[in-house]
C-alpha cells in the first residue's frame, strides 16, 4: 500500500546508528527526545497507577483500603511522580527537544552534551524516586511543607529531596540549551516574527525553567541540610518560620504550572492553524502573550498561602496579581477561537485533542480565577475544588496539548501514521472519562470534600464513585495511544514528508528527519503559517 | 559577545580597578567602626554594589561587549532576585501591621 | 555567502597559523567558531543567572530573619571575625584581578603568563579557603555550630544589659554556615576548574583564534567574587559599633 520509500530504506536518526551505546551516549537531539519520551511516559504510568489506588481507595466513605498512613503515602507519591517526572519534562523535554531546533533551522541544540547529561540526572533522579517509592514512600505531599518533612516525617524525605534537586538540573539545563539555542542558532531568514509559536512558548517556557527551578533547589538543600545536620532555617524551635519554606517553595512551583501549561498552548497554535489551514490570528499578540505569562507567573505565588497565616495585606496584594495573569491565557483562547472562524476546520485526531484542551482549558483557567479571589479561596482551599481545578489545566490541558502534539508529528518522528480510527476514538475516550471523573469533584469541593483525606460523609459518596469511574474510563482512554503508537512503528502507514500538508520547516524535511535534520541548510523567506500558499497543494498521507 | 574577543582591557585598568576595589574595601572595615545608625547598612551595601559592578563591567568585560543579550541577562537576574526579596517582604513586613 | 558556511576561514581577526585551536576545537553543528563562541558565552551568562536565583534564596531567609530578629543577629555577627572576613575579601579580589589577567594573556595568545596567572588564581582561591577553614573551626571552638552544642555567650556591643536569644544567634549561624559554605563549595569547584584551565593551557590547547573555556570559567569565577562581596557586609558588618 505505501507508494513512499520505507523509512528504513533511507538514512534518518533511527538508522544511522546502531546499538546500544549508539543511544545511551547519543547526542542527537532527537534521539535523546526519545530517550525522554520512553522515560517520562514510564513515570506517566507510575503515576496514573498511584491515581487509580487513591480512586479506588474514595470508592467507599470509610477508610478500608489502606490506613491512612498509607494514603498519605500516596496521594505524595501521585505528585511528585505527575509533577516533577512527568508535567515539567512532558513537551520540553520529548517534544521540544526534537522540535526546536529543526523548526529554527538548526542542525542540534546549543549544547548537546548537556542535553544528553539533562536525561541521565532525569534518569538519577527518576530511580532516586523510585527507589524511595519502593522502600515505604513519603507522606509529606509533594509539597513537603516544614515543619512536617524537616522534624516529623519519614527520613525518605531527604533521599526525595535530593532526587527532586537533581531533577531541578536537568529541567535548568534543557531550559538554558533553548535559550540560547533560539537565540543564537536560527537560520538565515528566520526572524523573531517568523519563529513557530511553538517556539515562541518553549522560549517563554525555558525562561521560567531558568529563573525560577533554582529556588526550588536551594530550598530542598536548605531542608536536606535542617533533616541531616539540624541546620534550622525553617524550624519554629530556633524562631524559624514554616512560612518562609512555603514562599520559596511556591516561588519556584507557581511559575512550574506556567512551565507545564505553555509548551501545550505553543502545540494548540500549530495544531488549530494547520487543521483550520489559516494563519494564527494575532500572531504578535500570541506569542508576547507567551511571554507576558512567563514574566507574570512569577508575581503570584503567594496565592498559595491564602489561609496559611500570612499577612492579609500581602494577600490582597496577591489575590490583586493573579487576576492578571488571566489575561494573556484569554487571549490565546481568543486568538485560536478568531484563527477557526472562517478557516476550513477539518476533525483528524489532533485537532480533536485541540478542541478539548480549549474547553477544559478554559474552565480550569476560570475556576483559577474563583481561586484568586480571596473569600472563596476561604471556602474552597484544601478542597476538592482546587484539585479539579488543577487538574483540568493539568490533564485537561497539559496532557491534552501533549497527546495532540504527540500525535500530529507522531509521523515525523516515526516516518509512520498512527490509525486515525483509533485516534478519534481514544480521545474521545479521554475526554469523557477526564470530565467523568474530574467534573463532580469541583461540586464534592464545593459543599466541602477536603483534599489529601482517605475517608469522607457518605453524602459524598455518589460524586466519589462517579469519579471513580472516570478515572478508569481515562486510564483505558490513555492506554489506547501506548498500544497503538507503538503498533504504528511496525505496522502503521508509511508517511510522507508532510502529511498535514502542514506549514513550518520541520515539515519540510524527511519523516523521519536525517541526522543532521536537513538535507540541505535551509533558508528562510517565508512567514511562519503561510496557509495561504500552502492551500493549492493536496494533502497527501 | 563578539567584540570581547578583539577588544584587550589594558593592563593599567585592570591594576586601576584592582586597586579601587581593595581601597573600598578598606573604606567598608573603617566606616563600620562609626556609628552610622541605620546609615551603616545602606552604606556598606552601597559600596558592594560599587565593587559588584565594577567587577561585572570591568573584569567581565560587560563595559565592553556590544551584546545587548548580556546587559538584558543580568537585568533579569537582578529583577527576577529583586522580586523574591519584595515580594516575600511584602508578607514578612506587614504581618504586624492591624 | 559562502564565508559564514566556510569553517576554516571564519573567525574573524585569526592569523593563518595560529588557525589551528579553532579548528580543531570548532563543533559540527555549529557555522563557524564566532557562533560557537557566542553561544558558549549566552550560556554561561545564563548558568550564572540560575546561581543568582540560587544563592537568592537564601539571601531572602537571611533578609527576613535579619530584620526580625536584628539584635540578636547583631550580637552573633560581632563574634565573627571581621579581620578575616575583610582578608579574605581582599584575597578574592586579588584573585579576580589575576583571572582577568589571564584572560588577558589568553587573548594575546601568551601561553606561558596564561599559566602563571591562572595559577596565582588557584593560590589566592585555595588561600580563601584556608581562612575559611581557620574561621569555621574558630566557631567550632567557641560552640558556635547549631546543633553541635550550641551555647552563645557574646553580648551585643553597647548593650551590654540586653539578653541575646540564643535560638535566634543560632539562626544567624545556620544561615552564616549554609551561606558561605555553600559559597566555599563553589571556590572548591572553581579550585578544580583552575586546575582543568592550567591543565589545559600548558598542553597548548587554547591560542588567540579560541580560548572561550578561559573567558567563561573566568566568568564564573567573577561571579563567586561578587557573591562574596555581598556576603561580606551582609554577615560581618551587621554592626560593629555600639550603636
Amino acid at each position: 500500500m505505501a507508494t513512499a520509500v520505507m523509512p528504513e530504506q533511507r538514512t534518518n536518526y533511527l538508522n544511522a546508528e546502531h546499538g546500544v551505546k549508539s543511544w545511551l551516549l547519543t547526542t542527537d537531539h532527537k534521539r535523546i527526545a526519545l530517550l525522554y519520551m520512553v522515560s517520562v511516559t514510564f513515570f506517566f504510568f507510575i503515576g496514573g497507577v498511584y491515581a487509580l489506588l487513591i480512586r479506588l481507595e474514595l470508592l467507599t466513605p470509610a477508610g478500608d483500603l489502606v490506613q491512612a498512613d498509607t494514603y498519605n503515602r500516596l496521594f505524595s507519591g501521585h505528585g511528585i511522580v505527575m509533577v516533577f517526572f512527568f508535567l515539567i519534562p512532558v513537551v520540553p523535554a520529548i517534544l521540544g527537544n526534537f522540535l526546536v531546533p529543526i523548526m529554527i533551522g538548526a542542525k542540534d541544540l546549543a549544547f548537546p552534551r548537556i542535553n544528553l547529561l539533562s536525561w541521565y540526572l532525569y534518569i538519577i533522579a527518576g530511580m532516586m524516586v523510585i527507589h524511595v517509592l519502593l522502600t515505604g514512600g513519603v507522606d509529606t505531599g509533594w509539597t513537603f511543607y516544614t515543619p512536617y518533612s524537616t522534624a516529623f516525617a519519614s527520613p525518605k524525605v531527604v533521599e526525595t529531596g535530593l532526587a527532586v534537586f537533581i531533577n531541578g538540573f536537568s529541567s535548568i539545563f534543557t531550559g538554558l540549551n533553548f535559550i540560547v539555542t533560539i537565540h543564537r542558532m536560527r537560520a538565515p531568514g528566520m526572524t523573531w516574527s517568523r519563529l513557530p509559536l511553538f517556539i515562541w512558548a518553549n522560549y517563554a517556557t525555558s525562561l521560567i525553567m531558568v529563573l525560577g527551578t533554582p529556588v526550588i533547589a536551594i530550598t530542598l538543600v536548605l531542608l536536606v541540610l535542617e533533616r541531616v545536620f539540624h541546620l534550622g532555617i525553617f524550624d519554629p524551635k530556633l524562631g524559624g518560620d514554616p512560612l518562609l519554606f512555603q514562599h520559596l517553595f511556591w516561588f519556584y512551583s507557581h511559575p512550574a504550572v506556567y512551565i507545564m501549561i505553555l509548551p501545550s498552548m505553543g502545540i494548540m497554535s500549530e495544531l488549530i492553524a494547520c487543521f483550520s489551514r489559516k494563519r494564527i490570528f494575532g500572531f504578535q499578540f500570541v506569542a508576547l502573550s507567551s511571554v507576558a505569562i512567563a514574566v507574570l507567573g512569577f508575581l503570584v505565588w503567594a496565592h498559595h498561602m491564602f489561609v496559611a497565616g500570612m499577612s492579609v495585606y500581602a494577600a490582597l496584594i496577591f489575590s490583586f496579581l493573579t487576576f492578571f495573569i488571566g489575561v494573556p491565557s484569554a487571549i490565546k483562547v481568543f486568538n485560536w477561537t478568531a484563527t477557526m472562524y472562517k478557516g476550513s476546520v477539518t476533525y483528524e485526531t489532533p485537532m480533536l485533542y485541540a478542541f478539548g484542551f480549549i474547553g477544559l482549558f478554559t474552565i480550569g483557567g476560570l475556576t483559577g480565577l474563583f481561586l484568586a479571589t480571596l473569600g472563596i479561596d476561604i471556602h474552597v482551599t484544601d478542597t476538592y475544588f482546587v484539585v479539579a481545578h488543577f487538574h483540568y489545566v493539568m490533564v485537561g490541558g497539559v496532557v491534552m496539548g501533549y497527546l495532540g502534539g504527540l500525535h500530529f508529528w507522531w509521523p515525523k518522528i516515526t516516518g509512520r501514521m498512527y490509525p486515525e480510527g483509533l485516534g478519534k476514538l481514544a480521545a474521545l475516550i479521554g475526554f469523557i472519562g477526564f470530565n467523568l471523573t474530574f467534573f463532580p469533584q469541583f461540586i464534592l469541593g464545593y459543599v466541602g470534600m477536603p483534599r489529601r483525606y482517605y475517608q469522607y460523609p457518605p453524602e459524598f459518596q455518589m460524586l466519589n464513585v462517579l469519579s471513580t469511574a472516570g478515572a478508569t474510563i481515562l486510564g483505558v482512554g490513555y492506554l489506547f495511544p501506548l498500544v497503538y503508537l507503538i503498533w504504528s512503528l511496525k505496522y502503521g502507514e508509511v508517511a510522507s514528508d508532510n502529511p498535514w500538508n502542514a506549514a513550518g520547516l520541520e515539515w519540510k524535511t524527511t519523516s523521519p528527519p536525517p541526522t543532521f535534520n536537513f538535507h540541505e541548510d535551509p533558508v528562510v523567506d517565508f512567514e511562519a503559517y503561510n496557509y495561504d500558499e500552502l492551500k493549492e497543494i493536496p494533502r497527501e498521507r | 559577545m563578539s567584540e570581547n574577543e578583539h577588544h584587550i582591557v589594558p593592563v593599567k585598568l585592570y591594576m586601576l580597578i584592582g586597586g579601587t576595589l581593595l581601597f573600598f574595601t578598606w573604606v567598608t572595615y573603617a566606616v563600620s567602626k562609626i556609628d552610622l545608625g541605620p546609615l551603616n547598612t545602606v552604606v556598606a551595601l552601597c559600596i558592594a554594589t560599587f565593587k559588584a559592578t565594577l567587577v561585572v563591567l570591568i573584569f567581565m568585560h560587560v563595559k565592553y561587549t556590544s551584546e545587548k543579550l548580556t546587559k538584558a541577562v543580568i537585568f533579569s537576574a537582578i529583577f527576577f532576585l529583586g522580586l523574591l526579596l519584595t515580594l516575600s517582604l511584602a508578607d514578612f513586613g506587614t504581618r504586624n501591621w492591624l | 555567502m559562502s564565508a559564514s558556511h566556510a569553517t576554516t576561514a571564519g573567525s574573524a581577526g585569526a592569523h593563518a597559523g595560529t588557525q589551528d585551536a579553532a579548528q580543531r576545537e570548532l563543533r559540527h553543528h555549529f557555522v563557524d567558531m564566532q557562533q560557537q563562541s557566542n553561544t558558549a558565552s549566552l550560556g554561561m551568562w545564563l548558568f550564572l543567572v540560575t546561581e543568582v536565583m540560587f544563592f537568592g534564596g537564601m539571601f531572602c531567609a537571611y533578609l527576613i530573619y535579619r530584620l526580625a530578629y536584628y539584635k540578636d543577629f547583631a550580637a552573633a555577627s560581632q563574634s565573627i571575625d571581621v579581620r578575616w572576613g575583610a582578608l579574605n575579601t581582599a584575597v578574592l579580589l586579588v584573585s579576580s584581578f589575576t583571572m582577568a589577567m589571564a584572560v588577558r594573556c589568553a587573548q594575546l595568545g601568551k601561553q606561558k603568563l596564561l599559566v602563571i596567572f591562572l595559577l596565582f588564581t588557584m593560590l589566592f582561591g585555595a588561600t580563601f579557603l584556608g581562612v575559611k577553614a581557620k574561621e569555621y573551626y574558630d566557631k567550632y571552638e567557641e560552640h558556635h555550630i547549631p546543633a553541635m552544642n550550641f551555647n552563645f555567650d557574646g553580648k551585643l556591643l553597647g548593650h551590654p544589659e540586653y539578653v541575646v536569644n540564643q535560638r535566634h544567634a543560632e539562626m544567624f549561624f545556620s544561615i552564616y554556615f549554609a551561606m558561605t559554605g555553600m559559597h566555599a563549595l563553589h571556590m572548591v569547584i572553581g579550585l578544580g576548574l583552575m586546575a582543568y584551565l592550567i591543565i589545559a593551557s600548558s598542553r597548548g590547547k587554547f591560542d588567540t583564534s579560541y580560548y572561550t573555556p578561559v573567558e567563561n570559567i573566568g566568568l564564573y569565577w567573577h561571579f563567586v567574587d561578587v557573591v562574596w562581596i555581598y556576603l561580606f557586609p551582609l554577615l560581618y558588618l551587621i554592626s560593629r559599633t555600639k550603636g
